[in-house]
Order: structure tokens, then C-alpha cells, then sequence
């Protein structure tokens, strides 16, 4: 194990491929932060009763694998001839995943801040816009931020399926590597390493956060 | 814009088929599920145990398995275990990622659901002259599984979910490996995967639906 083939160029390759990780992730967090911000307020905003259409599509993005709606999204944007290259067409599908969940995170936000205090408000005379902006974004986001720290993290995890469409990310670096060089253990160690040092400490700031900013 | 026609035919001809994997899928789940929980009753006893060893060696494995992907953990299983001379077949390879995935999730989850039981409970019902044994099997066991049962049911849906990965390492039997073989077979890989996904619906559901039924019976109280 000691002597081994691995080069610092192959260092290198490992690091491009967990900086397309990053990059693929970093798009598809924000991109899919922004629609579920949107999503969740919508939900709350229209109630279950017309909201239901919206819940069942985003319900099925969260009960399908992951794998397979990359592999539908990729044939779909065959099919209808747009010609993404596989990085658009992961992002695409990674965000409307990511907004699945980030729904449920906003709605249970905004659900967490009480009604009474909404309505108190209003009384003073703020407009909905400015009790959405100084009175339930900072309450819902104490109370979200650590799912969403969480749900980033299960993002970047899940980005590496992305693998699938043949994007090479930090996973499949680490295939071809294993590929070329026959030291799979080593290399495999290496990458999941790699994702362990991003992963890790986020994952405990996102536990602190949680703990600190509790209720109770 | 859409020059594609669709063959719904095809894809429904190969239902039984799929059906079939699907079969396969949910056996996989089930059984990572039946050795997760076993894993990961035996990481909370490490955890809890006080022995700075055992406690060292769950808390290593519920940080890997909960920092990693999951897809990351069955190559280390299929690929990486190799360099012990050990090669599982794509079906066991995809058992063990699951299952080591499934004992790290789980294992955190019932340690919040211990932490969700004061003290005092166990004081009470030692006071009352029960055993520790008696007081754990009596008083916090019941209480911490009505609080683990959800947050575990969600864990089986994923189990479902990541099954769905076997086919990165040459799986064919189970769900997504089957509907991957016809898609090689027939290049029709709108529909196969478009039913494939509805049928992964269908078990999620299914499996969802079930829990919450079975909770409302187990923690009528």
C-alpha cells in the first residue's frame, strides 16, 4: 500500500473532480433554495387545498431515486432536443430535487412562527411583504437553517450519482483512477476522505447551530 | 420540438418484468433494514457503554457513514474490499453499503430518541424497585421507539431509494437494474425509466402509508 503509482497529477484530477462536486452542488443549492423558498411561501400562502398539485409533484421528487430522475431528465432533454451538456441537465435535475425538500424545510419555517405574532404585525399597520421580511424570515430561519445545512450537505453527498450521466466528479475520478491504477482501496479511501472533510465540519456547525438556536 | 414518439407498449410489455425487480428491490431494503437495526441497536450499546474503545469505533462509523454518500460506501464495498481478496458479488456488495448506511443513520436517530427521555424516568422506575434491565426494558425502550419509529420508517424509504444505486456496480436483478437491461436492450429510455419511477412511487408510498398506519396502532396510548 505504501508503494504506490498514485502521481501528484492524479492528486490533481481527484481535486478537479471534488471541485466540480462543489460546483455542481453550489448551483444546484442555490438554484433549488430559491424555488423552495418560493414553493414553501406559496404553500403557505394558498393552503393545502389548492397547494395539493404542487405537493404531489414535489412529493414525487422526494419518493423517486435520485438516480433515475437524472436518468428521465437526461432522456427527456433528448427527447425534446434542447441539447444540454450532462452538467446542465444534473443541475437542472439536482435542483428540482433540492426544492423538494427545501419546501418542506420553508414550510415548517414559517409554520413555526406563531399566528399571534404574525397578526400583531399586521395590527401595527406592516403590510404582508414587511411582516414576510422583518418578522417571519428572521423567526423561520432560526428554526431552518440547521435542516438546510443538513439538506446541503445530503446534496452534495447525492451529487455524486451525477456520475451516472458521465460527469466526472469527485467519485468518478476516483473509478477512472481506480481504473487505470488497480489500487482501489487506496484511491477509494482518498476520495471518501475528501468528502469527509467537506462533509464533517459543516455537518457539526449545522449540529451546534441546532443546539444553540433551539427553543428551548 | 417533440419529433419523439413514445412506446408505451414496449414498456408495459416488460411490467411483469419489472415487477419482478421490484420484488427484489423491496428484499434488499427490507433485509439491510432487519441488519441496519441490528448494527445499530449494537453501535448505541457501544456508544453507551462508556468503553472508550467501542465508543471510538461507533462514533467512527456513524461519522462515515453519515459523511459519505451512500453510492461512495457500496464501491468501498464492491471495489475496495477487494484489495482484501474479498469480492462481493453486486447484489451483496449493494447489501453491505446499505446496511453500513442504514446502522450510522439509525444509530444517531436512536440516540436522539434516548436523549428524549429524561433521567428521572429511569430514576422513577428504579425507585419502584425495578431492576435497571427491567426499568430500560420497561419504561425508556417503550418511549424511545415511539419516538425512533418515524425518523426510522423514513430511513426504509431511503434503504428503498438507494437500492436503486446497485446498478452503478453491475447490479441487474433489482428494480433499476432491470429497467437499465431493457433500456440496453431497446434504447427506449423514457418510458422504462418514466415506469420505473412510478412503480419506486408506489413502494415509497406504500411503505409511508403502512408506518403511519402501524403507528397509530402501536402508540395509541
Amino acid at each position: 500500500m505504501f508503494n504506490t503509482a498514485l502521481t501528484i497529477s492524479d492528486l490533481g484530477f481527484l481535486a478537479q473532480g471534488a471541485l466540480m462536486t462543489l460546483a455542481v452542488t453550489a448551483v444546484s443549492v442555490a438554484a433549488g433554495t430559491v424555488l423552495g423558498v418560493i414553493f414553501g411561501v406559496v404553500r403557505n400562502q394558498i393552503g393545502p387545498y389548492w397547494s395539493a398539485p404542487l405537493t404531489f409533484v414535489l412529493d414525487v421528487f422526494r419518493s423517486v431515486p435520485l438516480l433515475i430522475q437524472l436518468v428521465l431528465g437526461n432522456a427527456f432533454q433528448s427527447i425534446a432536443k434542447l441539447g444540454w451538456p450532462p452538467f446542465t441537465t444534473s443541475c437542472v435535475v439536482l435542483s428540482l430535487y433540492t426544492a423538494a425538500y427545501c419546501t418542506e424545510i420553508v414550510r415548517g419555517g414559517i409554520a413555526s412562527v406563531p399566528p399571534t405574532t404574525r397578526r400583531a404585525a399586521r395590527s401595527l399597520g406592516m403590510t404582508w411583504w414587511q411582516d414576510m421580511r422583518y418578522i417571519v424570515a428572521p423567526l423561520a430561519t432560526r428554526v431552518s437553517l440547521p435542516s438546510w445545512i443538513g439538506l446541503t450537505l445530503g446534496v452534495m453527498k447525492d451529487s455524486a450519482l451525477v456520475l451516472w450521466l458521465g460527469l466526472i466528479e469527485l467519485l468518478r475520478a476516483s473509478q477512472v483512477l481506480v481504473t487505470r491504477l488497480q489500487e482501489p482501496l487506496l484511491i477509494l479511501m482518498i476520495c471518501g476522505a475528501i468528502y469527509f472533510l467537506i462533509s464533517f465540519p459543516i455537518a457539526r456547525l449545522g449540529g451546534y447551530l441546532e443546539k444553540r438556536w433551539s427553543n428551548d | 420540438m417533440f419529433s419523439y414518439t413514445f412506446h408505451w407498449n414496449q414498456a408495459l410489455k416488460a411490467l411483469p418484468q419489472m415487477l419482478d425487480g421490484a420484488l427484489i428491490t423491496l428484499q434488499v431494503a427490507l433485509m439491510s433494514m432487519v441488519i441496519g437495526l441490528a448494527l445499530a441497536l449494537a453501535l448505541t450499546a457501544c456508544r453507551l457503554s462508556g468503553n472508550r474503545v467501542l465508543g471510538g469505533i461507533a462514533a467512527t462509523w456513524v461519522e462515515i457513514a453519515r459523511n459519505t454518500p451512500a453510492l461512495f460506501q457500496i464501491y468501498m464495498a464492491h471495489f475496495g474490499l477487494g484489495n482484501f481478496g474479498i469480492h462481493l458479488s453486486p447484489y451483496t456488495a449493494l447489501l453491505v453499503g446499505i446496511a453500513f448506511n442504514n446502522a450510522g443513520y439509525l444509530a444517531e436517530n436512536f440516540r436522539g430518541a434516548l436523549k428524549a427521555i429524561p433521567d428521572t424516568q429511569t430514576r422513577a422506575g428504579r425507585s419502584l424497585g425495578m431492576g435497571p434491565v427491567q426499568a430500560f426494558r420497561y419504561i425508556v425502550l417503550p418511549q424511545m421507539l415511539r419516538v425512533a419509529f418515524l425518523p426510522a420508517t423514513n430511513q426504509m424509504v431511503w434503504a428503498i431509494l438507494m437500492t436503486s444505486l446497485g446498478v452503478t456496480v453491475g447490479m441487474n436483478s433489482d428494480l433499476a437494474g432491470v429497467t437499465q437491461e431493457l433500456n440496453a436492450r431497446s434504447f427506449r429510455t423514457f418510458e422504462f425509466f418514466a415506469l420505473a419511477a412510478v412503480i419506486y412511487y408506489v413502494i415509497a408510498k406504500g411503505v409511508t402509508l403502512a408506518a403511519r398506519a402501524l403507528a397509530s396502532r402501536m402508540f395509541r396510548y
